[in-house]
């Protein structure tokens, strides 16, 4: 009996580990994933970039044009996300269940933002190429149908912390649904909302790299001239500057978060 | 007889400001039950913390068993805490697992990496595991996770931990603090016939006084990281003990026989 | 019955008096609000910057309103007038599954590197020193946007799913590497050194404790990871031609222009990334908090 205990937990393990290196090794055959080759590619590529990787004098030359497009893919974040989290916000209000007008709606609500966070952000961005082309609209719209979905989600999580109770008081002492949202939900989920719409950006600026290189626009799409021209050098600083970028607004916002929270 | 435990002007410092031991000297014998009181804050926990190294003494001299504490490389102090079990307030067990499997983490100490990590443990770990369960009855709750014991049952699964290492001494801080008078005195039994019936050494952090009195065979008075006490619980006088949490005569509940009144 | 009342204004009238009084005093010396100062800094901030954003676009004389209206016909095409042309239903389902097996590597291999990195990022774990490093290199992995990893990758080693695997695997990494040392955290300091006081090593408390209290944890986070993974490696698979479904609708719409295809993938992909929300969403709810 006691012997059995420990055999059981054992036995458990090894069929779970089996199981799932078994489940990994067809994977990556199925995928045709070469592990060796992926660990190699570490060396390899560590040894590219210190030989090829690497921002040289000649690539500055093109540093104010970079500068340039990065402006434009951090205000495209900003943009997108601002625009997106007022959006969000009335579809967050009629969607949690402590704010919700009707169920009907709530349910809609949900399933408007879940509709636009789950269809692929490239299925807009293609869609929206087709008759928006190379402007900075493209990925503006882009960015903006998929910040909503998912922050109408995170606003209803942070909604639903506040709970029923102040909620209840407030309608006890005759509030109307007016004075609730202003005077109860919203200020105390104010700083979570807050601290959403700055990972937002953050994660946007990345995400509109990603955009840019598909649509055309920003730095992306600087990114991807020099890496298919092999101007690897030129593609290097776009790194540099993308990675100091997000570098600070990381920092600005966990300022900001210190001061909110 | 040499004595099983020596400690030599200990000292602890933390920070700038706080010394917690300022030199503190007693030793132990095979045993003994020993129970240390003091204020809040006298550096009890610390003293105790120091015997096994789960924190570096700042200064002094501790030696257990003829060897020098403070001198031992990783290996050799592995080797020593193994005997010197530990139990503690809050119990500290692992609460997602069994009963029997916190036990046997009392073995560890004994164990190499590979097969104390994946908690490969010998038949005969096991019978033991259960004999010692057995003699604090938890044989019911063998099986159970930890998080759905009572506190007095955590402990004893905290004392039977302490145990399967074969310990020459038990240092323990504080055991009954969270508990409640009749799980309290159930763990006091227990570890006096430890003492007792195994003739293992205890040394008991204590905060009820009068428990300290019952229970010990020497009490250690701590204040301000010094030695202020140190003698059978027979010979300490009521002013004695005022003076060591200091507070005025009366503030603190205690039954004194009349012989100890000075 | 008309004495009590008056008695109950006088008294309410007495008191007013010193509540307003009060209420005066209150507001004067009112302690200058920093959160809700900076919220409301925040929040300006953000309205000029996107007001000006609109100024600096780049806008290729764009007539808006035909773009808007062209767009919203071609969502219809596209959602209700979906249909396949150059591969079959089966096509897209091997499609999705090589996405998916994209995915499930990443978040395997991000896990593993996370879950050992993760416990020299854990402070109850490690040196305060340790932990640092390791968190600064995660800022810095999770900087770089992931289609750039791996296009950097696909330099040495070819684009394919190798180098879309080792792409997507550094921010899986950065991800788990918070989650997982968060979980770590959590435990108890007293049962380490509980177990330390046995005569545990290090690795021994890590398999002994860390890991039972926080395997929950750990597979809870692991999943989640798995769902983002999904989406990323549909994003990476169009930007970087790294294959899979994402391919496909990179293909679709920007080689051969046909909307309804379009449709049809987006619709093979968001069932597939609505069954992972559900199933991660209950995940979160039943393991974590
Ligand atoms: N890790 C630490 N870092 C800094 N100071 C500490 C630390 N641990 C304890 N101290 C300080 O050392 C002094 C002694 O603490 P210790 O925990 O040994 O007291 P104690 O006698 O066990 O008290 P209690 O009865 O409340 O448990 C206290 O002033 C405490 O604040
Ligand atoms: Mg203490």
């Amino acid at each position: 009996m006691k012997l059995d205990y420990f055999s059981k937990k054992r036995w458990t393990g090894v069929i779970f580990l089996a199981v799932f290196i078994v489940l990994s090794i067809w994977v990556a055959s199925y995928t045709r994933f070469d592990l060796s080759r992926g660990l190699g590619s570490f060396v390899k590529a560590f040894n590219w970039t210190i030989s090829s990787f690497y921002p040289d004098s000649a690539s500055l030359v093109r540093l104010p044009a970079i500068l340039i497009k990065l402006r434009e893919t951090i205000f495209m974040a900003i943009a997108s996300t601002t625009i997106a989290s007022v959006f969000a916000l009335f579809f967050a209000l009629s969607g949690s269940k402590v704010t919700q007008v009707n169920s009907f709606l709530s349910i809609v609500s949900r399933g408007i933002a879940s509709f636009s966070r789950n269809i692929p952000v490239v299925a807009w961005a293609m869609i929206l190429l087709f008759s928006f082309g190379q402007s900075s609209l493209t990925g503006f719209l882009a960015l903006f149908v998929a910040t909503f979905g998912f922050l109408t989600r995170a606003f209803i999580e942070s909604i639903d912390e506040v709970g029923h109770e102040p909620v209840e008081a407030l309608k006890a002492s005759g509030g109307n649904y007016f004075h609730i949202v202003f005077q109860a939900v919203l200020p105390m989920s104010l700083s979570q909302i807050i601290s959403w719409i700055l990972y937002m950006i953050e994660t946007n600026i990345r995400s509109a790299t990603l955009l840019g290189i598909l649509t055309g626009t920003g730095i992306g799409f600087l990114f991807d001239l020099y890496y298919k021209t092999f101007n690897y050098h030129a593609a290097s600083l776009v790194v540099v500057v993308i990675v100091i970028a997000v570098f600070f607004i990381e920092f600005l916002s966990n300022y900001i978060r210190r001061l909110i929270l | 007889m040499n004595p099983l435990l020596t400690i030599n002007s200990l000292k602890k410092q933390y920070d700038e400001e706080t010394v917690a031991l300022n030199g503190v000297s007693f030793s132990v014998h095979e045993g003994e039950f020993v129970s240390i009181i003091g204020p809040s804050g006298a550096g009890k926990s610390t003293l105790l913390r120091c015997i096994n190294r789960i924190i570096d003494a700042t200064e002094g001299e501790i030696l257990f068993d003829g060897l020098n504490v403070g001198n031992q490389n990783k290996g050799q102090l592995r080797k020593l805490r193994t005997k010197i079990g530990m139990i503690f307030q809050h119990y500290n067990l692992v609460n997602r697992l069994s009963v029997i499997e916190n036990v046997l983490h009392g073995r560890l100490g004994y164990k190499n990496t590979f097969n104390g990590s994946l908690g490969l443990f010998t038949a005969q770990e096991k019978k033991q595991a259960f004999q010692i369960i057995e003699i604090l009855g938890l044989e019911k709750q063998a099986y159970k996770r930890c998080d759905q014991l009572s506190g007095g049952q955590k402990q004893r699964v905290g004392i039977a931990r302490a145990l399967i290492q074969e310990p020459r001494m038990m240092l323990c801080d504080e055991p009954i603090a969270s508990l409640d008078p009749n799980a309290s005195k159930i763990i006091m039994d227990h570890l006096k016939n430890i003492t007792t019936q195994m003739g293992i050494t205890c040394l008991v952090n204590l905060h009820q006084v009068n428990v300290a009195l019952k229970y010990s065979d020497r009490i250690i008075g701590i204040k301000h990281g010094l030695k202020v006490y140190d003698g059978p619980p027979k010979s300490i006088t009521k002013n004695q003990i005022y003076d060591i949490y200091e507070s005025e005569a009366g503030e603190l509940i205690l039954e004194l026989k009349d012989q100890n009144e000075a | 019955m008309q004495i009590q009342e008056s008695i109950y204004h006088l008294w309410i009238n007495s008191t007013k008096d010193k509540s307003v009084d009060l209420l005066a005093k209150y507001n004067e010396r009112k302690p200058f609000n920093k959160t809700s100062f900076a919220i409301k800094i925040t929040l300006i901030a953000l309205l000029i910057l996107t007001i000006y954003s609109f100024y600096t676009f780049d806008y290729k004389n764009l007539i808006i309103i035909d773009a808007v209206k062209d767009t919203l016909i071609n969502m219809r095409t596209m959602f209700f007038g979906a249909s396949l042309r150059n591969f079959t239903i089966l096509e897209g389902i091997r499609q999705v599954s090589f996405t998916l097996g994209i995915a499930f590597l990443a978040t395997l291999t991000g896990g593993i590197s996370a879950f050992f990195l993760g416990l020299l990022a854990a402070q109850n774990l490690s040196t305060k020193l340790v932990s640092n490093v390791v968190k600064g290199f995660v800022s810095f992995v999770r900087a770089v946007p992931t289609v750039l990893w791996v296009l950097i990758f696909a330099v040495s080693i070819g684009l394919g799913s190798t180098a879309a695997v080792v792409g997507l695997t550094f921010h899986s990494f950065g991800y788990l590497l918070k989650a997982f040392s968060e979980s770590f955290e959590e435990l108890d300091h007293g049962v380490i050194e509980a177990l330390t006081a046995c005569g545990a090593n290090w690795w021994q408390i890590v398999f002994q404790a860390v890991v039972p209290s926080s395997l929950s944890y750990l597979l809870a986070w692991t999943f989640i990871r798995f769902e983002i993974n999904f989406v990323e490696a549909v994003a990476v698979g169009a930007a970087a031609g790294a294959g899979g479904i994402g391919f496909e609708l990179f293909m679709a719409s920007a080689r051969y222009f046909n909307i309804r295809e379009v449709g049809a993938i987006t619709f093979l992909i968001l069932a597939v990334a609505i069954i992972l929300e559900l199933t991660s969403s209950r995940i979160k709810t039943k393991f974590i908090k």
